[in-house]
């Protein structure tokens, strides 16, 4: 885990009840500067209190949030927090210039930052022929991308975002993906709370799952992830104990329509693993390193949907 | 302080787009119409009578209070309906989590609503004030006797509904804020004219039913007050208007309006720091 002296946001124990129902058991996480953290979990997890939380929105029962080495309540450090809402709405009798300088206003910007501010920030988030339209000709995905320019416009330090994704086509959550990069780039840490695992996947560097309000796992994501290896095998002729012999380098083989699948500690077993099955008279055709999505984890870690 | 008058300016914007505001601005406009004809019509009737310019001009001016007092009911109807969906349909619908993220105190973002809505509860009466005493002015020559006070006071009133609209608001949804605060209103115009029958009946539990139900909701008392200061002594007393000076509200009513306005601004900022958005 990184070191809470360079963390962004760091709960303790944190809590939140309402009336008899728990919504956050006793979160405890710890997010560093510059990273693009996912937090995940199914509906009614308590992810959205989480976060409510952790932008002074909803008042914890227990424990402690701080963002910024502060309250996240404390107005001063709103000056460097950017926040797109689910479902972002607002005055639709505004225009999408008029919005972004109505946010920047209240973020403490001047009038001639504004002027060169505002004109970037459309342009990155696609809106500029749009610039002069009232929100309420605005389609669904065109309202999150002007949500999502009243949440980085400052320049905050850390950004909450809540479903960013939703409601765009692929062009549009590849424009986010890339601002979300861009904001990594520039130092910005950045929360991200979404159901597309698949953009998740891509984008953050470290999840966390969080189930009946409480973290049940993390789990690093990119290159440098230390977990098991799994492999897939194209191969015939495999006989139960070719299959039980692999048990000296593998755990969790399971049989496939095409041959195998095994998880291996590290690549360094796969030679042995390849002379077990060819001394044991199996035909291979291939061998590939399988890697685990994103999605499975998730399953694994939630368990199946239960239903409504 | 800044996030407070941008705040402020975005609020009076918004309520200036809202189509209540002009609808309330052309009932005005017709009410308006219908209070010349009929001041000109019983100016006419004088005429072919033999009467006291005197006793006219005490009779025209009783119906400048009628014409004053309609101005002053769409006002504070104005006021709720214009306001009740700011605090609670904002909360209910998220709109306000943009606006609660942003570094402000959550009592700027009181303030400066409240300040948008006050600016334009305020800027209608005085139209709508000036214009029936000048219509009235220039077709019967009245005058309300302290204009300038009975302004201000249905000016108070209407900031009294707004800070019950306001408080309600933190609490609960938009409907039921509307219903909680047009039946305070109900509770204020029932206190009010439970007072004015006591003066008649002269019925102690008359007056105290009317004094609590005016501690409850002291609008209406401020409007008696506004009527009391706005017309003559004697078109008072001639009980020409239901407005006569049987119960007039003193300064010391005046004054807990003041204190009952502070309470109800502390117990709404309070209410809106400490709930969850």
């Amino acid at each position: 885990m990184p070191s809470s002296a360079h963390a962004v946001i760091e709960t303790r124990e944190l809590r939140k009840v309402f009336g008899s129902q728990v919504a956050v058991r006793g979160l405890s996480l710890t997010v560093p500067r510059g990273e693009i953290f996912g937090f995940l979990g199914p509906n009614g997890a308590g992810k959205s209190t989480s976060v409510k939380m952790l932008l002074g929105l909803v008042r914890p029962t227990g424990g402690h949030a701080l963002v910024l080495g502060s309250p996240p309540e404390d107005p001063q450090v709103r000056r460097h927090v950017g926040f797109l809402p689910e479902d972002f709405r607002f005055y639709d009798w505004l225009s999408a210039r008029e919005l972004l300088e109505l946010h920047g206003r209240l973020c403490g910007m001047s009038a001639s930052r504004l002027r060169q501010r505002i004109p970037e920030i459309l342009e990155l988030v696609g809106l500029t022929p749009h610039r002069d339209r009232r929100l309420r000709g605005f389609s669904k995905g065109m309202l999150q991308r002007i949500g999502l320019a009243q949440a980085i416009i400052h320049e905050p330090q850390v950004v909450f975002l809540d479903e960013p994704t939703s409601g765009l086509d692929p062009m549009g959550r590849r424009t986010v993906r890339d601002i979300l990069r861009a904001e990594r780039e520039r130092g910005a840490t950045v929360f991200l709370n979404s159901h597309f695992l698949s953009e998740v996947e891509v984008t953050c560097d470290r999840v966390a799952f969080i189930k009946h309000g409480e973290v049940v796992a993390a789990h690093e994501l990119g290159p440098e992830t230390a977990n098991d290896v799994r492999v897939s095998v194209r191969a015939r002729s495999l006989g139960e104990e070719v299959v039980s012999g692999l048990g000296r380098w593998a755990r969790d083989v399971r049989p496939t329509a095409e041959g195998l699948s095994l998880a291996v500690p590290s690549e360094e077993v796969l030679p042995d693993v390849v002379r077990h099955l060819v001394a044991a008279g199996a035909d291979i055709y291939g061998l590939a390193r399988q890697k685990t999505s994103l999605e499975e984890l998730f399953v694994d870690i939630m368990g199946e949907d239960p239903g409504l | 302080m800044s996030g407070i008058w941008t705040i402020a300016r975005v609020t009076l914007r918004e309520s200036a787009r809202r189509k209540l505001l002009w609808m309330a601005l052309l009932a005005g406009g017709v009410l308006l119409a219908i209070f010349a004809i009929a001041l000109h019509l019983q100016v006419l009737q004088f005429q072919g009578r033999s009467m006291s310019p005197f006793l006219r001009y005490q009779v025209e001016s009783g119906m400048l209070i009628i014409g004053l007092y309609t101005c002053d009911l769409v006002a504070v109807v104005l006021t709720i309906l214009a306001s009740i969906d700011t605090l609670a349909g904002e909360i209910g619908s998220g709109t306000i989590h943009a606006i609660a993220t942003k570094p402000l105190a959550r009592w700027q973002i009181f303030a400066g609503k409240f300040l948008g809505f006050a600016v334009m509860v305020v800027v209608y009466v005085a139209v709508t004030f000036w214009a029936t005493v000048g219509v009235a002015h220039a077709v019967a020559g009245v005058m309300p006797v302290h204009a300038l006070r009975g302004m201000l006071l249905i000016m108070f009133e209407c900031i009294i509904a707004l800070s019950l609209s306001f408080l309600f608001g933190t609490w609960f949804t938009t409907l039921t804020n509307g219903v909680v605060v047009l039946g305070l209103q109900g509770v204020a115009l029932m206190g009010g004219w439970l007072e004015q029958v006591s003066g008649f009946s002269q019925s102690a539990h008359i007056v105290t039913l009317g004094v609590i139900s005016s501690l409850i909701q002291p609008g209406e008392s401020l409007w008696r007050r506004a009527a009391y200061e706005m017309q003559t002594p004697l078109a008072g007393s001639l009980r020409f208007s239901p407005f006569a000076n049987v119960s007039i509200p003193s300064m010391t009513a005046v004054a807990y309006a003041g204190f009952y306005l502070c309470v109800v601004m502390a117990a709404a900022v309070y209410h809106l720091h400490r709930r969850d958005l």
